[in-house]
């Protein structure tokens, strides 16, 4: 299989791409949205809508320096400040209705630093925990597949391309200047699950083949299991990814950051099943032989 | 083979029974019925989340430092009751008040206390429901000494006044004649309007619970022949006592009544202000408010549906085209998934958030997966030379353990989900280990079963091209 023959491409290419969206992180950082940092965005909408210069202006004298506006929609405004009071907020919402405008406010929220905190640290554990449950089922599930490797190094090679898989979508979406809230940490942990799917339907083959003894080299084991998981590879992808594309250009608004994630996770994740999971167990076994 | 063809026509029936439910359940969507609940499919309308009904989401933090760490629970579950009548007076749908421990792992616990308006927009209006706290309190008077020092600051006071010299408020003054106890409107178990017989002057009666009475009992009995008063919300601008009573003798019973200046709506006010509920705990903040206008929501509602409809119809258009036959055996398998999560999302309740319904819409695209398995195996089988049954059987039997393996993952995933989770996230993680579970049964025993009931077997042609797949003819 071509795969496995040409791996250091692959391999050479997902490096590449993990070091690019370090990059990215390291030099753009995350965007937090306020429910990890706390604050407040307010969504207003009129029937005509006053320019950035007006509303900048009356939010200073109000006494919301460094509020930030972004227009949206066709009439909407969208402001975040730091985490209001609702004192705050009744005075924010009077600062924005104009006297002769039409003003409806349409989505608040305001979310302390404390909370905002607390779900930053929940959020690494949860990563976390799936990371590791999903290593130790691996190592269990493959238990008795313990030659030419053994079924720890299946869970220890799922765990480095789920850290390709979230990695580079994180990085991808820092890029492209998304702000990182709690779906995008929901987003992020169902690429894992949708990941190791792949990862695991394709080490499933190779440990049948290997107890089929289909062939005594294990690079053209691991290679033929991944032909025979090929197409099923792709096509589970495309339906995953056609769903998700009908949720991005249909779907609310609130979810469409979360299916465009989740669109280009899949899409890499499926892409590290067949190209770096299952070529890294031969560059193991090669290793191991070698020793 | 009839059983199985029985078998396959009853599931067909059920799933489209439960189909006929959803929908007879849902009149608004098709016959802009707005009174529901008439009918018995009516009773289990969709939970809607805040984001897709419009309305006010309040998470308050409860400061309980006062109460032992044992009763903290109770203290809780008090304030929870209290909060629940307070929000019942005024008349919303379906509000949800729930505690919630948070902490523990990053740092002290906390109680919160999480209250969703669905329909409210007011923020103000929920937020002053809520906090309204009458604030009962019962004082006693100071020593001889202070009381003197208080007295003297008052005349002084009261002399610089008429002389028309500069006021100056003395700490003796600020303190006040009175101090602090410890019965106060929490230790109340319920309060009576009752009118004097002889005056026709309104009487608030009130009745301390078990541990009020003892604490009342105490403070009377240290206090005869002296005044005892009683603030209501003394904080809140209310600096004069609404009451102060001589003790004439210890109290035992734990009953007192309130007499004073208020004229009968004002002592109604009080009754049902006091009956309530004093907040069991020391305070509540509120620590973030979150509200959604309903035509966002409703909006946000439709797109969420639509987006569901389309994502069924180019998933199934795939499977057909691809997968032929066994790709219209699936789409069937998934149109009963479809149908069992909408059940299953009515009868447990569970509460649909846009996470919610981009879960069950990401789970769609999952579910096909242990088909697609099942037909790529299925198909290494025919290309062997099996018969169609025998390539069906093996088909079922090797992608067995990929599913199980892949599927169990997923499951690990959706409980730490579930686990990290917040309200929205809760929604997302419950539909999505659903999903997995629902799916594992329609992809298997449905599509199963379908497939055995189809009256094909051996490996002609007509059979090869049924059961090949891609977009073009079979070579």
């Amino acid at each position: 299989m071509f795969i496995v023959k040409y791996r250091k491409i692959f391999f050479i290419i997902s490096i590449i791409t993990i070091a690019l969206s370090f990059y990215a992180i390291a030099t753009k950082g995350f965007n937090a949205g306020i429910d990890f940092k706390g604050g407040s965005i307010i969504e207003v909408s009129y029937d005509k809508r006053p320019d950035i210069e007006t509303l900048t202006t009356a939010l200073n004298t109000a006494g919301f320096e460094g509020a930030r506006i972004q227009m949206a929609g066709e009439n909407d405004v969208m402001i975040k400040t730091r985490a209001l009071s609702e004192v705050d907020r009744q005075n924010l919402t009077s600062t924005l209705a104009f006297k002769d405008l039409k003003m409806e406010e349409k989505k608040f929220s305001s979310i302390g630093p404390t909370v905002g905190a607390e779900l930053r640290v929940k959020a690494w554990y949860a990563i976390i925990l799936v990371i590791l449950g999903i290593v130790i089922f691996i190592a269990y599930a493959f238990r008795h597949v313990s030659e030419p490797i053994s079924s720890w190094k299946y869970g220890m090679i799922t765990t480095a391309t789920l850290l390709h898989d979230i990695i580079v979508p994180a990085g991808v979406f820092v890029w492209l200047g998304k702000e990182v809230d709690t779906l995008f940490i929901v987003a992020l942990l169902s690429i894992m699950g949708v990941s190791v799917h792949d990862t695991i339907v394709v080490f499933d083959r190779i440990r049948e083949n290997l107890r089929l003894r289909i062939s005594s080299d294990f690079a053209t084991t691991v290679g033929m299991s991944l032909r025979q998981t090929f197409t099923r590879s792709i096509n589970t992808s495309l339906t995953v990814m056609l769903v998700l594309a009908t949720l991005f250009f249909f779907g609310p608004a609130s979810t469409k950051d979360f299916s465009l994630i989740l669109w280009i996770g899949i899409g890499i994740g499926t892409y590290s099943s067949v190209f770096i999971a299952s070529p890294l167990l031969v560059v193991l076994e090669k290793w191991q032989s070698k020793r | 083979m009839w059983k199985t063809r029985i078998g396959a026509l009853l599931l067909l029936i059920i799933g489209a029974g439960i189909g006929y439910f959803i929908y007879a359940s849902e009149p608004k969507l098709h016959e802009g019925k707005t009174v529901l609940g008439q009918t018995f499919a009516e009773k289990f309308p969709f939970k809607l989340g805040l984001d897709l009904s419009g309305g006010v989401q309040l998470v308050y933090q409860a400061d309980v430092s006062s109460i032992k760490p044992g009763e903290v629970k109770n203290a809780m579950d008090a304030l929870r009751d209290v909060i629940e009548r307070r929000i019942n007076t005024f008349g919303v749908s379906e509000p949800i008040v729930q505690i919630e421990e948070k902490g523990g792992i990053t740092g002290p616990v906390e109680e919160r206390l999480l209250v969703e308006l669905p329909g409210i927009t007011d923020v103000k209006m929920a937020v002053d429901m809520i906090g309204q706290t009458p604030k009962l309190e019962f004082m006693k008077e100071r020593s001889k000494e202070e009381l003197d020092a208080y007295n003297k600051a008052v005349e002084k006071f009261n002399a610089d006044k008429e002389a028309g010299k500069p006021l100056v408020i003395s700490a003796e003054l600020l303190a006040g004649p009175y101090v602090a106890t410890d019965l106060n409107g929490r230790f109340l178990e319920r309060a009576v309007l009752e009118f004097d017989q002889t005056t026709r002057e309104p009487i608030v009666s009130i009745v301390f619970n078990k541990q009020g009475s003892d604490m009342f009992a105490e403070l009377t009995k240290e206090n005869v022949n002296k005044t005892i008063a009683i603030y209501l919300d003394r904080e809140l601008g209310n600096p004069d006592p609404i009451s102060a009573p001589v003790v004439r003798e210890a109290i035992l019973g734990g009953k007192a009544q309130i007499t004073g200046k208020f004229t009968a709506q004002e002592a109604k006010t009080l009754v049902g202000r006091l009956n309530s509920g004093a907040l069991p705990v020391d305070k509540l903040d509120l620590l973030s408010t979150q509200t959604i206008s309903a035509p966002l929501g409703a909006q946000a509602l439709m797109a969420g549906v639509w987006a569901g409809v389309w994502g069924l119809v180019i998933v199934a258009a795939f499977l057909v085209l691809w997968y032929r036959l066994p790709g219209l055996v699936s789409v069937v398998a998934l149109a009963i998934y479809v149908v069992i999560m909408l059940a299953l999302f009515k009868f447990m309740g569970v509460t649909l958030t846009a996470a919610g319904i981009a879960g069950f819409i990401l789970s769609m695209g999952m579910a096909v997966d242990a088909n697609i398995l099942i037909f790529e195996r299925t198909k290494e089988e025919l290309r062997k030379g099996h018969g169609v049954h025998d390539a069906i059987r093996e088909g079922f039997a090797r992608a067995w353990t990929s599913i199980r393996d892949s599927n169990i993952s997923s499951i690990i995933t959706a409980v730490i989900l579930f686990w990290f989770g917040t309200s929205l996230i809760k929604g997302f993680a419950l539909v999505f280990g659903l999903g997995v579970i629902v799916s594992m049964f329609t992809a298997i025993s449905v599509s199963r079963t379908l497939l055995f009931a189809l009256p094909f077997s051996g490996h002609g042609a007509v059979v090869r091209t049924l059961f090949g797949s891609g977009f073009f003819k079979l070579k």
